[in-house]
């Protein structure tokens, strides 16, 4: 791991600062669960690592109208273990239980793992499919908008994502097929009925996670599994690698996904 | 960076390059080595400590990140020349066989008891999924827990 400045700013404003004075070169750190992994094989090599440790603030869980705000330095387990979380959308609270394993848990944000956006995370599918808005120190960006490629967002290199909003949901579960090694997502479905409508996830299976209208469509007059037993989902686009085929992970989506219907009705 | 660590109730002091991981620090500026490093790519759980409390990986954390924080290792278990319940436990129940997983394995588990004082099987292997023994000794392990958790029942 090459070496780097190290930055403990107080406030966002420092923290901003600090990223735009490394010239884009710097990065945030939070939980650093995927962040430190990524700096010991150099697949980035950061001039500076700017710690939101010592910011306040981003920690809390609570409900803003019809939406559960969860701060970006929130952890796992504490989303997991969060009374608010279970009560208001269960579904999410089961999902950060099952993020890697309790060490994993006991570091890892929902902040760091949005922002990094890896194809196979668990927490950009219930972000998808809520419907949630990812709220950054300058902008509301919507997670329509949010996820654009691998490993790709639209973030700007000096924002900082400071809490995400998850729309109550009447109905939501998640179904994962996990890596045994990893617990990654091999194919991972986050279902949901809420005030927006019925939304379909994915993650895992692709090189971003991606939303099935056509699911969405069919559960939306009928919320049960049976209502898209016939739905196929397209290999073409999938990924291939030792975990599973594309053939595979394409029927995968169709398992996971009436798993996750079945659960949500509970 | 200068950086302060309460490592085992004892504060400590020292310089360190940021890129430092909180296991080599362990290991190497302070020598106690009980914590192991397995695969160094957060999979294996041999270098779990304690960090204010909580179980984590201390191949995937900076040892700047712990500046300020309370770290215990499986050093600080033993009190008086007595193991730590769960340390005896494993012995009891010969929860080791080559013993390089062990120091992870006890730590995850007392953190493990601290949130759960009563798991039941099921839950004590679904913790251990960040936790790897390459001796299969995964049965005796879970015994270990469960005599440990019966042991300190009410404790």
């Amino acid at each position: 791991m090459q070496n780097f400045e190290f930055h403990r700013p107080k406030t966002i404003a420092e923290a901003v600062a600090a990223l735009k004075s490394s010239d884009g070169d710097g990065k945030l750190l939070a939980g650093g669960q995927s962040l430190i992994p990524v700096l010991k094989h150099e697949l980035a090599m950061p001039s500076a690592l700017i710690s939101l440790a010592d910011i306040g603030g981003l920690d809390e869980i609570r409900l803003d109208g019809d939406n559960l705000a969860i701060g970006a330095k929130c952890t796992h387990a504490q989303v997991a273990s969060s009374d608010v979380v279970k009560n208001t959308i269960g579904a999410l609270a089961k999902l950060a239980g099952h993020i890697g394993d309790p060490q994993v848990r006991n570091r890892g944000t929902l902040g760091g793992s949005v922002a990094h956006a890896d194809p196979a995370a668990d927490y950009p599918a219930a972000v998808l499919g809520l419907g949630a808005t990812i709220k950054t120190d300058r902008r509301a960006i919507a997670a329509d908008d949010f996820f654009t490629g691998f490993f790709e967002t639209p973030l700007e290199s000096d924002e900082i994502v400071t809490a995400v909003l998850f729309p109550k949901a009447e109905k939501a579960a998640y179904a994962k097929f996990a890596s045994p090694a990893s617990k990654y997502a091999i194919v991972g479905v986050f279902v949901a009925k809420t005030g927006g409508g019925v939304r379909v996830a994915v993650t895992g299976a692709g090189p971003k996670v991606f939303r099935v209208t056509e699911m969405e469509t069919a559960l939306a007059s009928n919320f049960s599994s049976d209502a898209i037993k016939d739905i196929a989902v397209s290999a073409d686009d999938l990924n291939s690698d030792v975990e599973a085929g594309a053939e595979y992970r394409a029927h995968l989506v169709g398992v996971m996904a009436r798993r996750a219907v079945d659960a949500a009705n509970g | 960076m200068q950086v302060t660590i309460t490592v085992n109730n004892r504060s400590i002091t020292r310089d360190v390059e940021a890129r430092t991981l909180l296991v080599d620090f362990i290991r190497g500026e302070l020598a106690l080595t009980g914590t192991h490093v397995g695969c160094d790519t957060s999979q294996c759980g041999a270098c779990t400590v304690l960090v204010d409390g909580k179980s984590i990986k201390s191949c995937t954390m900076l040892a700047v990140e712990a500046d300020g924080h309370e770290v215990s290792t499986i050093e600080s278990l033993e009190k008086n020349g007595e193991l730590h319940p769960m340390q005896a436990a494993f012995r009891e129940c010969h929860g080791l066989q080559c013993g390089f997983c062990t120091p992870g394995m006890v730590m995850s588990t007392v953190d493990l008891l601290q949130n759960n004082a009563n798991p039941s099987e099921p839950e004590i292997r679904e913790w251990l999924e960040g936790n790897i023994c390459r001796c299969t000794g995964y049965h005796n392990i879970v015994k270990a827990v469960q005599h440990c958790a019966s042991g300190t029942k009410g404790a």
